[in-house]
């Protein structure tokens, strides 16, 4: 049984279907990544899977309960922890309390310092902002506390929207990499990017997304080295 | 010198009134985006249950109407107003505001003055608190804490520091600070300015949205309750529900909110003070009868100057 399975799913924003009988499946310890163009339908399923918009059809299982329907308050305490697009950092806040936040509605205080700990261990730099005001520090380094943030949520899925978008080459290593450190210390992944050839690397099965339809699936490998996926996502001719 | 210190003593027991109820604008406004323009009819309730719980409870603990009762009295009457207007603030967003989460701002604008209509005219039907205003009994005696005397002979000025003007100014500034522990050193006070910062991101969080937005109204009521009951205090003659005097209350501390920065929980404090400032020292030294206009023509400088207000931030999220 998956950990995460999207079936048949459609959404729409008025009159607008964003997404059309989309289905998905990640299995527990996996890196997903669902790759697409600009508009092609991502976020639209990320907000979806997280309570923030309600579909108009299809169902959506986490750890075999149905989770359509219900507010993103209680999906989040769920353990399915969703970075938006833009990461999602509270520029009034200080950098500590949005760590706080990420840890909300758990009560184990001794486990939330084991796991800011090791949050801050993966974002050297975060430590340094702790007392600054978030909305102060740069794109790269409001991404990597949006990232902490969301590991003291202790996800057993964790869905990033484009966490590369916008941020310096090297800054988008780092996080990459960091992505990889999160998956192998145990945590399932459900990665959103427009950002084709990293995150086909970093992923082991992919899904592609056009508009609002998944046109392929499959390992991250074989997706990388088909002709259709370089010629659209890769740049090659 | 005293007249200038006697209307300082007024400007400041004034303005933490005006603080006080600003809070409350300026709380949901941060959290909703809107300004609930029933605000004012939550201190006006807080005003007249106070009156109400006055000559009821008076009475019943066998004290006359104009005796000054134990302080332990004022003190119940006054809890009991604000958990009286906490309870209304709650059902209002619950049945006229949250509906409306998703619906344009202007449709939850026009509902707010619907609920404030409502609020000041179910006010004034005889079996509630009546078209006509009453006197609240002394609930604290009027006698002054100190005396100052200057000047001899013709030119001898008094200074009275009185009873009501310390518990006003010592009540409100308690009640902030507890606001202000609540708001900027508690988990909840980081949830609610996450919730007043994003909603939606909030929500992913796990923060219960809905919740932290009843919290608000409660909390914001209770203030203003606390305002009405301290006004009441001071003015015991209290005007009619639907009175303009309650209006105009409400818009200058609305105007305190915004002068402050709407939203900015310490800019709404500073602005209460600010516009009580310009008020009672306008009114002493240039006329009483334009005390509005220099609140409101202060509100247009400080729109020029500094549109977001004085302690408004302009900080926006990065992308
Ligand atoms: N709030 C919205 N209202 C109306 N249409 C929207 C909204 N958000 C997204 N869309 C539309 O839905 C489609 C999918 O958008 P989105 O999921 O954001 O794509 P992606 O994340 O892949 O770039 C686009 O055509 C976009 O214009
Ligand atoms: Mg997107």
């Amino acid at each position: 049984m998956s950990l995460l399975t999207v079936n048949n799913l459609s959404v729409s924003y008025g009159a607008i279907e964003a997404i059309r009988n989309c289905s998905l499946r990640v299995e527990q310890g996996e890196i997903v990544t669902l790759i697409g163009g600009n508009g092609a339908g991502k976020s639209t399923m990320l907000r979806t899977i997280s309570g923030l918009l309600t579909p108009k059809q299809g169902t959506i299982q986490f750890e075999r309960k149905e989770i359509q329907g219900q507010p993103p308050h209680r999906i989040a305490q769920s353990g399915l922890v969703h970075v938006p697009e833009g990461r999602g950092i509270f520029a009034n806040l200080t950098v500590e309390e949005n760590l706080q936040l990420g840890a909300y509605s758990r009560n184990d205080h001794a486990e939330i310092r084991k796991d800011r700990e090791r949050a801050l261990e993966l974002f050297p730099r975060v430590r340094e902002r702790l007392k600054q005001a978030a909305g102060t520090l740069s794109g790269g380094e409001q991404q990597m506390v949006a990232i902490a943030r969301a590991m003291l949520s202790r996800p057993r899925l964790l869905m990033l929207d484009e966490p590369s978008l916008g941020l310096a080459p090297q800054i988008v290593q780092t996080i990459f990499q960091v992505i990889r450190e999160i998956n192998n210390s145990g945590t399932t992944i459900l990665l959103v990017e427009q950002n084709a050839a990293m995150a086909l690397k970093v992923a082991h099965r992919a899904y592609v997304i056009e508009v609002g339809s998944i046109e392929m699936d499959g390992p991250a490998a074989e997706l990388a080295s088909s002709d259709e996926v370089r010629k659209a996502y890769l740049g090659a001719h | 010198m005293s007249d200038f210190a006697q209307t300082l003593i007024t400007a400041i027991a004034i303005g933490s009134l005006y603080a006080l109820i600003a809070l409350g604008y300026t709380m949901v406004y941060g959290i909703l985006k809107f300004i609930n323009f029933a605000h004012s009819d939550i201190v006006v309730l807080g005003a007249w249950g106070s009156y109400s719980l006055s000559v009821r409870v008076l009475p019943a603990l066998g004290y006359g109407l104009k005796e000054v009762p134990p302080v332990w009295v004022a003190l119940m009457i006054l809890l009991l107003a604000m958990i009286f207007c906490g309870a209304i603030g709650f059902t209002i967003e619950r049945l006229a505001y949250r509906p409306l989460r998703r619906a344009p701002r202007l449709n939850v604008l026009i509902t707010a003055i619907g609920v404030s209509l409502l609020l000041q005219n179910v006010g004034q039907l005889s079996f509630v608190f009546g078209a006509s205003p009453q006197d609240m009994p002394p609930l604290l005696s009027d006698r002054a804490l100190a005396t100052f005397s200057f000047g001899e002979g013709e030119s001898a000025r008094q200074l009275v520091i009185g009873m009501v003007d310390v518990v006003i100014f010592t009540t409100a500034t308690s009640l902030m600070l507890i606001m202000q522990y609540l708001v900027f050193r508690t988990k909840l006070g980081v949830a609610m300015r996450a919730v007043s910062f994003n909603t939606d991101t909030a929500a992913l969080m796990g923060i219960p949205v809905d919740r932290v937005v009843s919290f608000t109204f409660v909390l914001g009521s209770m203030l203003a309750a606390a305002a009405g009951f301290l006004i009441v205090m001071k003015y015991p003659s209290i005007s009619q529900p639907a009175h303009t005097i309650w209006v105009l209350l409400g818009l200058k501390a609305f105007v305190a909110a915004v002068i402050g920065g709407i939203g900015n929980v310490r800019g709404a404090v500073l602005g209460g003070f600010v516009i009580a400032f310009v008020e009672q020292f306008g009114a002493f030294y240039v006329s009483s009868n334009y005390r509005d206009v220099y609140v409101f023509t202060l509100l247009i400088l400080i729109l020029l100057v500094k549109p977001s207000g004085l302690l408004g931030s302009t900080l926006r999220e990065k992308v």
